[in-house]
Formats: structure tokens, C-alpha cells, sequence
């Protein structure tokens, strides 16, 4: 089952929310209750301003959005149209984001809004990332009332994904502040280009971080991505400066970002720069939106850059969306034996004792029963 | 009845008649672009609606280089089709498609045997129609008024090089010809805005699609082929264009130019348009559009091999001053 069938799957047919793949429709009734004045912005002459939200820095005339679609000037004030406008809402199994040293076994409640600061041609959410708010049929669902629906279904997590929470960056602040008064916790699932001090505003607030790391390469950031290699690496280091517990999912795409020596640069900034404990998944690809002319990515190439990986000395390397795949378990650095044995998006067995290997006692980082090891 | 810009029967005749008599090759038929202007058309802000009729039915006889504004309108559809006027109504009053210039459109072609149920004229919002001053009605028994978030957009992807939208079901279900009715002025990303760009109100994503001063994307819009195959002509609102800080409204920065300009060639029209605020920004003592990184690369690009929207060539465009 890939991730989109499964998205389609487990939905929550209780919650009035609807699903990313849900049928565009008219706009909401009240526009105003989903706007808010933005927090990362510049005013400038002449009504412009201009948005320090993520690197792009767009500079937007009146009545013009930046470039995310979900950001409009008016009359010289900026602002977010997407703050609780939540289009897309599910209880995950948080395996599926992936997190794979976060509360293993735990399931998160997922939100999204439309928008992101990005347009990558295998996006699987396109439906909504690439749309603008009025677009994609919404739900008013105000910070307050996240964490309690996130206990209400059991879930000790609010996962921010499917889209690009980076655009709905105060919604992300305001309603991990509200989790964390009430308990449950707060992981953002990023493409990671954001701005230091939204960054920093965001890593005081929430508990770990997943960034799409979608290639180690500038070219591809630019032809595939719209985007820019450079700050996506700033982001990982200020993650880790900041202390939040961080992931990294790199999705191999064939010809594209496959190459070993690629991998191998890869691997080498990942063990200088962050250190060999951060997880990495590399996940498979699968035809989606402009990239329909590229086969899905064969398991021995996903095999091949686990093995460089292990080889630079990298301590948690995976493989994802191949079920069943042994190196979707996590294995103990020193005894080399299973720590977090899974199965798809199931954990059969977690052999953790305060953070460390049950068997030969290493400590294993991440963030288990609910306490940040590093 | 649609007509690649710079060709139709009438031109390609008179170049074979003339290869024939003088023994040389074809050349290319010149893409004509008519600038219509009326120095009395404004008193104040308002618009002389009779002027500017008079201003349109000109621009549109030399165009279709016919004796009568009926026959020239006959031209864009038959009764039967649908015709959508495609408007720029982002910048409320200030400088968006004049409702006047949208009055006299609709006159003429209900004049022409189009009925008014068969008129619709679209952008982007209801919200940007009414604050240009229109009044957005969707009865079918009248002239429809309808932004794109009300009508909805495909769900199937459009694809076309850099680009990847869903387009407009105003566009591609309700409209068999579009009229495109841009504004001329400068746009603070991609230097300039007229007919190509005004298509990117077809999209769900135009937001995407101002990188790179919006080359190559307003090109590879315009290439979709519904736009390519229903857009039959546009023309221009230069009644108060703008040459500096669009594409908002900037009164201190437009100027009385009068007029509307013609073509069934957007990217003559365009290149017309964009020589004309150079011009405009040199009188001013303010830098050319390349020199502020907002040249409209995305003009040569439309008319570049890939894509033959129409010619930048000046050569090749027959500008008519009327």
C-alpha cells in the first residue's frame, strides 16, 4: 500500500475535515476568521512588503500573494489566509511520516492547510500543497481545539504535514503551544525552506522536526524543486543547534538523485555536520503529478544508498515505502540487533528501556515515552 | 474560424499573388497591431462611452481590415458560440479593464448576432470583479459576470513545459472564444503585464509562475491549449496605462494615453505594449525595465520557435496609428 492509498484509507470519516484528495469547492463562508496578521514580514514603500517567512523573500504589491499562494498583501499589511483553515485532518500511525524515533507505535492527529513555498514535480499531495486556500474545501479548526480532538481519537502527537506547514507557520506555533499546555506533543513534517528566526520561533515550540532532504544537489533543487539546496542545509544545522529532535526522509528518484556519489556526499555532511545518530530514510518514489515518466524507484537502488550510508557510518539508515523491508526496523548501533522491529506502519515489538538497547544497554537517541534522549 | 496571429486567408493570398508576380518566395505576412486613441476620450476620470465605442469600432475595423465594426465582430464568433471576455480586474478601479471599454465590447458583439446569454465575461474572483466595478451575476439570461472561484477549476492537470495548473472551467467549459481584455502596464516581477500575461487569471497557480520574471511560464501558459485554441484576439484597455509600481494601482505613475490597442497577435501586442512604457519610462527619467532585472524576457520567449505564439520581430509587426 503506498502512502496515498493509505491516506485514502484512514481517514477519519467522523472528522469534518476533508481529505487531501477532496473535491475542490466554493470558499468558505467567513473568510476572515482564517486571516491573521502574518509575523514574518517587512513593510516596505509604496504599500509593497516583503516576506521573511522563508528565503524566497517574496516582495508582494497590494492585493498580491508571494509566491505560497496562501500570503496576501493588503494595503500594505501581510497576511495569512490559512491560519485554522485546516483542509486536510487524519489520525496517522506516526510511522507514516515517517518518524522512526518518535513515540514509535503512537498514532498522530494530521493536519494540513493548502499551500507551499515550493512546487516539486513528484509532489503527492499537489491537490492541495499547490493550491491556493479558497480552493480546497476547509475547516475552521482554531488551535485551542487541535490538541483536545488529538486526545479525543488517542493521539499523544499533532503531526503538521501533507502540505507545507512552513506556510502556516503561526497556525503551526500557536497550535503547538496549545498542545504542549495540554500534554500532547507537536512534529512538523518540512520541506525545511524557512528563515532562521521563524525557525527558531518554531523549534521552541515544537518537539521534533522531519525535513524532506530531496536531493544533495543544487541542480536538482532548481529544475525539480523551484527551490534552493543551501538554506534546506542551514535549516538541518539550525535544527540541530536548537536541540529538537530532527529526522530526514530523502526520497531517491530514478536518474534523478541516484547517483553513489550523491549518496556518498550525502553521508558525509549528514555525519560532519548533524552527526551519524540522525536518522535518515530514504524512501521510494512513485509517479506522481509532472513526474509521470519515471518508473518507481527499485529496491536495490534504495538498498544501494543504505549501504553507502552504513558504510560512511551513519547509525540509522532506512528504507521506506517498501513494507516488510527489514530496513524498516531499527537496528542497536553496538549489538546490532532490533530495537524497534516494524512491519509497514506497525511496531511488533519495541526493546527500549530508557532510551537505551534492552540488550546491551546503548543508548539509543530519539524521542521515547515521551522524553527526548540525544 | 481561429486563425494562427499573423496569418489569415486575405494576407496569405496577397503574398502568394505577389510571389507569383514577381517570381519571388512567400514572405511572412506582418502581424498588425492598431493603436486606436482619442485625445477627448477622458473628462476627468470619467470615460466618454461614445468616444470609446468609436475608439473600438476603429481599432477593430483596422484589425480585421473591414468597413464596418459589425463585420469585424462577426469575425471573433458565430451566434452559437459562447463568447468569454477575459478581464484584469486585480487592481480595482484604479487600473483595471474599464467597465466602459466592457460595456462597448458587449454592445458590439450583441450587434454582431451574439446574444447576451451567450456573453460571459470572467477573472479570477468575484471579489476582483465587483472591485472593478462589476457586478457579478451568474443568471443565464443575461450577461454573466463570474470569477474563476465560483465557476470552479478542472481537476484534471494542464500541462505544457514549465508548467502544470488546473485550468478555469469558465475557460474550458462555458467559453468556445475569449476575447482577451488586459491592461496595459507594469508589473513589478515580470516588467510587464498585457495579453499573455492576463491568461495566467485561466490558472489555479499563477503564483507559481512570476520566477525568473515569469519566463518561461507565461509563455508555456499561453501554449495550453485551451487558451491557445479559444484566445481569438485581444485588446488592450490603454485608457490611463501605467509605466512604474504595477501592477497595483499607482495614479502617480499612469498617464493619459487614451486608447486601446488591437491585435490577434499577443505577443505583437505585447511587444507593442512594452515599447510603449519604455518610452514612457525614458520621458520619466526612470531606468529601463532590463536595467531593474524586470525585462519581459517571456515576450521573445513566446514567440521563440518552441512556442510561435506570434512575432516580437518588429520587422514583422504592422504597427497602425489611428
Amino acid at each position: 500500500m503506498d502512502r496515498r492509498a493509505f491516506l485514502k484509507t484512514a481517514t477519519l470519516p467522523c472528522l469534518a475535515v476533508c481529505a487531501a484528495e477532496s473535491a475542490r469547492s466554493k470558499p468558505p463562508a467567513n473568510d476572515a476568521q482564517f486571516t491573521i496578521e502574518a509575523r514574518f514580514y517587512e513593510k516596505l514603500p509604496y504599500k509593497k512588503i516583503k516576506c521573511k517567512l522563508c528565503p524566497r523573500e517574496c516582495v508582494i504589491d497590494d492585493h498580491e500573494r508571494g509566491y505560497c499562494g496562501v500570503r496576501e498583501n493588503r494595503g500594505g499589511t501581510y497576511y495569512s489566509l490559512v491560519y485554522a483553515r485546516v483542509c486536510s485532518a487524519h489520525v496517522d500511525p506516526i510511522e507514516k511520516k515517517p518518524f522512526f524515533h518518535f513515540a514509535p507505535g503512537t498514532m498522530a492527529f494530521s493536519i494540513a492547510t493548502a499551500g507551499c513555498n515550493v512546487n516539486c514535480k513528484m509532489c503527492q499531495n499537489w491537490e492541495i500543497s499547490q493550491s491556493r486556500p479558497e480552493q480546497v474545501e476547509s475547516t475552521y479548526l482554531p488551535p485551542k481545539n487541535v490538541p483536545t480532538l488529538a486526545q479525543r481519537y488517542n493521539c499523544p502527537s499533532i503531526a503538521y504535514t501533507y502540505s507545507e506547514p512552513t506556510v502556516f507557520a503561526e497556525y503551526v506555533m500557536d497550535t503547538a503551544e496549545a498542545g504542549r499546555a495540554a500534554g500532547v506533543k507537536s512534529a512538523v513534517v518540512s520541506g525545511g525552506y524557512i528563515q532562521e528566526e521563524p525557525l527558531k520561533q518554531l523549534c521552541r515550540r515544537v518537539d521534533a522536526i522531519k525535513i524532506d532532504l530531496k536531493a544533495f544537489s543544487e541542480k536538482f533543487y532548481k529544475e525539480v524543486v523551484n527551490g534552493e539546496l543551501k538554506p534546506i542545509l542551514d535549516t538541518l544545522v539550525a535544527i540541530r543547534k536548537q536541540g529538537t529532535w530532527n529526522e530526514i526522509v530523502y526520497l531517491v528518484i530514478p536518474t534523478l538523485n541516484d547517483s553513489d556519489p550523491e549518496f556518498k556526499a550525502l553521508a558525509r555532511w549528514v555525519k560532519t555536520e548533524l552527526g551519524p545518530d540522525v536518522p535518515l530514510h530514504f524512501s521510494q518514489f512513485h509517479p506522481e503529478y509532472l513526474l509521470k515518466n519515471l518508473p518507481p524507484t527499485p529496491v536495490p537502488t534504495l538498498e544501494r544508498a543504505k549501504a553507502i550510508c552504513d558504510a560512511e557510518g551513519l547509525h540509522y539508515v532506512y528504507i521506506g515505502n517498501i513494507p516488510g523491508h527489514p530496513a524498516e526496523s531499527t537496528y542497536c548501533p553496538k549489538c546490532r540487533r532490533v530495537v524497534v522491529e516494524r512491519a509497514g506502519f506497525a511496531v511488533r515489538a519495541i526493546n527500549l528501556n530508557r532510551g537505551k538497547c534492552k540488550f546491551c544497554q546503548q543508548a539509543i537517541p530519539g524521542v521515547w515515552d515521551g522524553i527526548l534522549h540525544l | 474560424m481561429d486563425q494562427r496571429p499573423g496569418t489569415n486567408r486575405r494576407n496569405l493570398f496577397r503574398a502568394c499573388l505577389a510571389a507569383a508576380l514577381t517570381g519571388r518566395a512567400a514572405v511572412p505576412s506582418k502581424s498588425k497591431v492598431v493603436i486606436s486613441r482619442d485625445p477627448a476620450l477622458r473628462s476627468g476620470a470619467s470615460v466618454d462611452s461614445s468616444r470609446l465605442l468609436n475608439v473600438l469600432d476603429r481599432a477593430m475595423q483596422a484589425v480585421y481590415d473591414v468597413d464596418s465594426p459589425a463585420e469585424a465582430w462577426k469575425r471573433i464568433a458565430r451566434p452559437s458560440e459562447v463568447v468569454g471576455l477575459k478581464v484584469n480586474c486585480l487592481s480595482g478601479r484604479g487600473n483595471s479593464t474599464s467597465t466602459v471599454l466592457v460595456e462597448a465590447v458587449c454592445e458590439r458583439l450583441q450587434q454582431a448576432g451574439i446574444p447576451r446569454t451567450n456573453i460571459v465575461i470572467w477573472d479570477r474572483l468575484n471579489s476582483d470583479l465587483e472591485s472593478a466595478g462589476f457586478q457579478v451575476s451568474s443568471r443565464k439570461d443575461r450577461i454573466r459576470f463570474i470569477g474563476n472561484d465560483a465557476a470552479g477549476y478542472e481537476t484534471a492537470l494542464a500541462i505544457y513545459g514549465s508548467v502544470g495548473s488546473l485550468l478555469s472551467n469558465t475557460l474550458t467549459r462555458t467559453c468556445d472564444a475569449v476575447v482577451n481584455l488586459p491592461v496595459l502596464k507594469d508589473h513589478g516581477i515580470v516588467g510587464v503585464t498585457m495579453a499573455l500575461k492576463n491568461l495566467f487569471g485561466a490558472i489555479h497557480n499563477p503564483n507559481k509562475y512570476h520566477l525568473t520574471a515569469g519566463d518561461p511560464y507565461v509563455a508555456d501558459v499561453n501554449m495550453l491549449p485551451p487558451i491557445r485554441q479559444k484566445v481569438r484576439l485581444a485588446i488592450c484597455d490603454a485608457i490611463a496605462p501605467q509605466y512604474e509600481g504595477g501592477p497595483s494601482y499607482m495614479p502617480q505613475w499612469s498617464w493619459p494615453f487614451n486608447g486601446v490597442i488591437a491585435s490577434r497577435d499577443p505577443v505583437a501586442l505585447d511587444y507593442t505594449g512594452w515599447r510603449i512604457i519604455e518610452q514612457k519610462r525614458a520621458e520619466k527619467g526612470i531606468e529601463p525595465l532590463r536595467a531593474v532585472k524586470r525585462e519581459p524576457a517571456y515576450i521573445a520567449r513566446a514567440a521563440d520557435a518552441q512556442h510561435k505564439l506570434g512575432t516580437n520581430d518588429p520587422n514583422l509587426i504592422e504597427k497602425v496609428e489611428i
